[in-house]
Formats: structure tokens, C-alpha cells, sequence
């Protein structure tokens, strides 16, 4: 299944490729459009914090998305051959989940080579460390991504979940804005913002600025991760095609 | 054994309504068994039931032998399924959703290599092996879709209305296929349909359920004495009665909707 995720998304490639641009984008506009206020509040290179933050949103859509493309296959029927296959459905959610978190892992890389060609000079030593949290952060999201298609029928759904869940995630976990000094209200919900734990532990382990500190982080990402792979499993296997 | 799947007070509630009511049916290894009925008569509930897609509210099923609430595993290794919509994926070729199959059902990699090739000749898409299914008229995915339920040999094929939207020469090849693989290996077949020609030329027995209910079972000569007409067709209609069911739209076909209107995958 693993493998077969890998597949589609070479084969998709095209349009991969253009949901490159969305955080691209992001990084260019908001990078360079609030690099000079930023350096002038005295924070410093807006490049630098900003990044990490980019590759955490790449992975966030990515993992959802993928997460939910079991709604295509509900649709268009393919799900109802594994469905049916003698293949336990933990298993089954395994393959997804890691074949998702893989292709968001990769997007994400790709955002990474692109902004090193604008000035982003992360330290390298901690990579390794940065890779386990990236893939963790997948895994947990693509489960996400599957446990909510679970309880879908048809896309209908997708651009509500789209506004109302994914983008406040991404918004309020600390990816655009540092997480010290915010008023109470903003800074309860980046608290408990999963992704805010993901941001913190790239930054971290990249440009040696996490605000949580590293070992909270790790801790909170591999305890979403487990806990989105069970209820994700749980809600999969309960699917009646 | 003689009988490969055996039913008993087999119920299935949707709400307050009875798609399937206390039934109870046999199917004799090796045989090819049609299950009729008009539309929501309970076909498609009673399938996803034998095929593990669905549980049932009371009675049980024995598929192979094995139970279809406590082992599911045994079950879904004994059969392969063609369904009415197509379940291929799209976006690999032929050979990757054989090859597909064959790692979910844990078909051993030379023989894996073998069946499918086997079955890509035996369905006549061997030139096409490394296309994308996208691509495939209807035909040609359904014959897929035959090969694709055959690689890991199973005792039962089940066909959920195989010949729907086939053209004439597809729908002959296909059945020449369906026939020989249960000749030759004595594989069982259970099949809905609506053509009731077909039915009557391919079926060894015959079952009818209406509402939730068997109303005749016999090979095809035996409904025809009982209900004292000259086709199945006929005997099917005085049967089952002449009035249309209704069937209620479900996300499927609005998806399926959107689908062409999106154009499709």
C-alpha cells in the first residue's frame, strides 16, 4: 500500500508540483513582505523563523490531503478491493499512513531545497533529529486526514473541513508568529495546536529556537501521532463500503 | 462439503425496514447460482453481507466453511468478487492492480508473476498490461476486474450484475471465461443479474428474493414448471410482480455525478 501511495504520486507528479505553490508562495510574500518589519521588532532574520514554519504547513496540507484522498477511493470504488482483501485493517492503515506521511515528507523537502536558494541557512547537525519530526508530524496528520474521510461520504465536506479545521491549524500554531509575548487568548489556543509542537521542533532543531523546547516537543508530536494512527485505525476499520 | 456457503435466518435492518428478512439459503460447491430479484430487493445487502463488507443483525453466514462474523480472514482469502462499479484503481496500469491483488492476498512473488500473466492472456488484455486503467473502455475494465478476482485462485467468485453496460461480444467472452474457470476448477459462482437469459442459460439453481424474502428457489426448468411459463423472465415476473421499486439515490451516484461532471478519474 506503501508502495502504491509512492506511485500515485509520481504519477501525479503535475499536480504535486502545483500544490508546491501555495506555501511557496507563502514563503515569498509573507518572507520578504515582513522581513523588514519583523528585523525592526527586533526578532531578527524573518527568513530564518519563517521556514520552518512553511515546512510545517507543507506537510500539514499534505497529510490531510492525502489523508483524505480515501474519499476518492471510497467514491470511485477502490477502497471496497482492500476493503474486501484478507489483509487485517490496521494493516491497511499502516500502508496509507505511511505512504502519506512519506509523499508530505517529501513536498515538504522539496519547500526546503527552494528556500535554501533564498537565504535559509539551517544548522545541519540536527537534520536527522528534524526528518524524525517531520515524518512523526505526517504520520499524524495523514491519520488525521483518514480518521475525518472515515466519516465522509463524498467531498462535500472537504471545504469546510478545509476552512474551518486546516487553516486555523496552520494559523494559530505559531508557523507566521513567534509564540512569546501574545495575548492570553491567542496563546491558549497555540498551546493546544498540535502543529505548534511540529513548528517548534523544526525550528528547533534547525535554527535553534524553539519555544516549547525540544524534548516537550518531541514528546507531544509522537503522542498526536499515536493517538491519531489508533482513533484513525479504529474509524477505518469501522467503514461499512 | 457439499455446500460452500450456507445462510441461515440471515436479517439485515436498515432503520425499521427489513432488507433482508430471515433468510436462509444454501449453495452446493462448484455450482454457478444466480440470485434474482427487482431493484432493493435485498441482492446487493445479502453480498455485502456474504463478503464480509457488512454484518449482519441476526443469523449467520458460513462462506468455505468459516464463519463471516468471527473469521473473516479465512473468508475473504476463499473468494474473489467482480462488483457492479468498478474498483480498479485508475491511476496504475493493468499489471500494478493484478499485482496489487496478488501482494494483498498473498500470492507468493513467482507465482504471483505466473497467475498474471495467465490471466492477462486469459482475458485477452496481455498488450494492454501496461496501460492505465484509466484508459480502459468499460469492457475492458470489467474483464480486468474478472482477471484481477481469479489471480489467487479462489473456491468462489462472486459476480454483483457482471454483464451490465458490456457490449454483446464482451458480455459472450465473458461468460465463456466464467464458464471455463468453473469447469476446469470447479470454482462455485454466485451471481446477481437482471438479464434473465443469461440467468437461465449459465445457472445451475436460481434463487428469488423479493422484499427481503426468498420467494422461489430451483434450477431454471423448475421455475419455469412451477410458475407455468415458457422464459425465466416470464416466471420472474409473475413471481415477483409486474409494479417498479423504487430505489433510493445514494452518495455514490451523486458522486458519480460530479464525477462526470469534473471529469472523471
Amino acid at each position: 500500500m506503501w508502495k502504491r501511495q509512492l506511485i500515485r504520486y509520481w504519477r501525479s507528479r503535475g499536480r504535486m508540483i502545483g500544490a508546491l505553490g501555495q506555501p511557496v508562495l507563502f514563503f515569498l510574500a509573507l518572507g520578504f513582505g515582513f522581513g523588514p518589519v519583523y528585523a525592526k521588532a527586533g526578532g531578527g532574520d524573518y527568513i530564518q523563523f519563517l521556514t520552518p514554519g512553511i515546512m510545517a504547513m507543507t506537510i500539514l496540507f499534505t497529510s490531510m490531503f492525502t489523508g483524505m484522498e480515501v474519499i476518492w477511493d471510497r467514491q470511485f470504488g477502490f477502497l471496497k478491493e482492500t476493503m474486501v482483501a484478507p489483509v487485517p485493517r490496521w494493516q491497511i492503515m499502516l500502508g496509507k499512513t505511511f505512504g502519506g506521511a512519506t509523499i508530505a515528507v517529501l513536498q515538504s523537502l522539496i519547500v526546503f531545497f527552494i528556500t535554501l536558494f533564498f537565504g535559509f541557512s539551517p544548522n545541519w547537525y540536527l537534520f536527522p533529529v528534524t526528518l524524525i519530526f517531520m515524518f512523526l508530524l505526517a504520520c499524524g496528520f495523514t491519520a488525521f486526514g483518514i480518521a475525518i474521510a472515515s466519516q465522509l461520504e463524498d467531498m462535500q465536506a472537504f471545504p469546510i473541513i478545509m476552512n474551518f479545521m486546516i487553516m486555523p491549524i496552520f494559523f494559530l500554531s505559531g508557523a507566521l508568529f513567534p509564540l512569546n509575548n501574545l495575548p492570553k487568548a491567542v496563546d491558549i489556543v497555540a498551546t493546544l495546536d498540535p502543529l505548534s509542537y511540529g513548528v517548534d521542533g523544526l525550528r528547533g532543531t534547525l535554527i535553534n529556537g524553539a519555544h516549547y523546547g525540544l524534548t516537550l516537543d518531541f514528546l507531544v508530536i509522537s503522542f498526536i501521532a499515536l493517538l491519531f494512527v489508533s482513533v484513525g485505525t479504529y474509524l477505518f476499520a469501522k467503514i461499512e463500503v | 462439503m457439499q455446500n460452500i456457503i450456507e445462510i441461515n435466518n440471515l436479517t439485515k435492518k436498515f432503520g425499521s425496514f427489513a432488507a433482508v428478512d430471515d433468510v436462509t439459503l444454501n449453495v452446493k460447491k462448484g455450482e454457478i447460482f444466480a440470485f434474482l430479484g427487482p431493484n432493493g430487493a435485498g441482492k446487493t445487502t445479502t453480498i455485502r453481507m456474504l463478503t464480509t463488507l457488512l454484518e449482519q443483525d441476526n443469523g449467520d453466514i458460513k462462506v468455505n466453511g468459516f464463519d463471516t462474523k468471527q473469521n473473516k480472514p479465512d473468508v475473504r482469502k476463499s473468494f474473489g468478487i467482480v462488483f457492479q462499479d468498478p474498483s480498479l484503481d485508475n491511476e496504475l496500469t493493468a499489471r500494478e492492480n493484478l499485482e496489487f491483488h496478488g501482494v494483498m492476498y498473498d500470492v507468493p512473488r513467482i507465482l504471483r508473476k505466473n497467475r498474471i500473466e495467465q490471466m492477462l492472456k486469459f482475458v485477452g488484455l496481455e498488450e494492454r498490461k501496461n496501460d492505465f486503467v484509466k484508459n480502459f473502455s468499460g469492457g475492458m475494465k470489467r474483464r480486468l476486474e474478472i482477471a484481477r478476482g481469479l489471480i489467487h485462485h479462489p473456491k468462489i467468485l462472486f459476480l454483483d450484475e457482471p454483464t451490465i453496460g458490456l457490449d454483446p461480444q464482451t458480455r459472450n467472452h465473458m461468460w465463456e471465461y466464467i464458464k471455463q474457470a468453473n469447469q476446469n476448477e470447479g470454482m462455485t459462482v454466485f451471481l446477481t443479474t437482471h438479464y434473465m437469459e443469461e440467468a437461465e442459460n449459465v445457472a445451475d439453481t436460481i434463487a428469488i428474493i423479493d422484499l427481503g424474502k426468498i420467494v422461489a428457489k430451483g434450477t431454471p426448468a423448475e421455475l419455469k414448471k412451477q410458475t407455468g411459463e415458457q422464459s425465466l423472465e416470464k416466471a420472474f415476473l409473475k413471481l415477483t410482480g409486474k409494479h417498479i421499486r423504487d430505489e433510493a439515490g445514494t452518495a455514490r451516484d451523486r458522486a458519480k455525478f460530479q464525477g462526470r461532471m469534473w471529469g472523471s478519474r
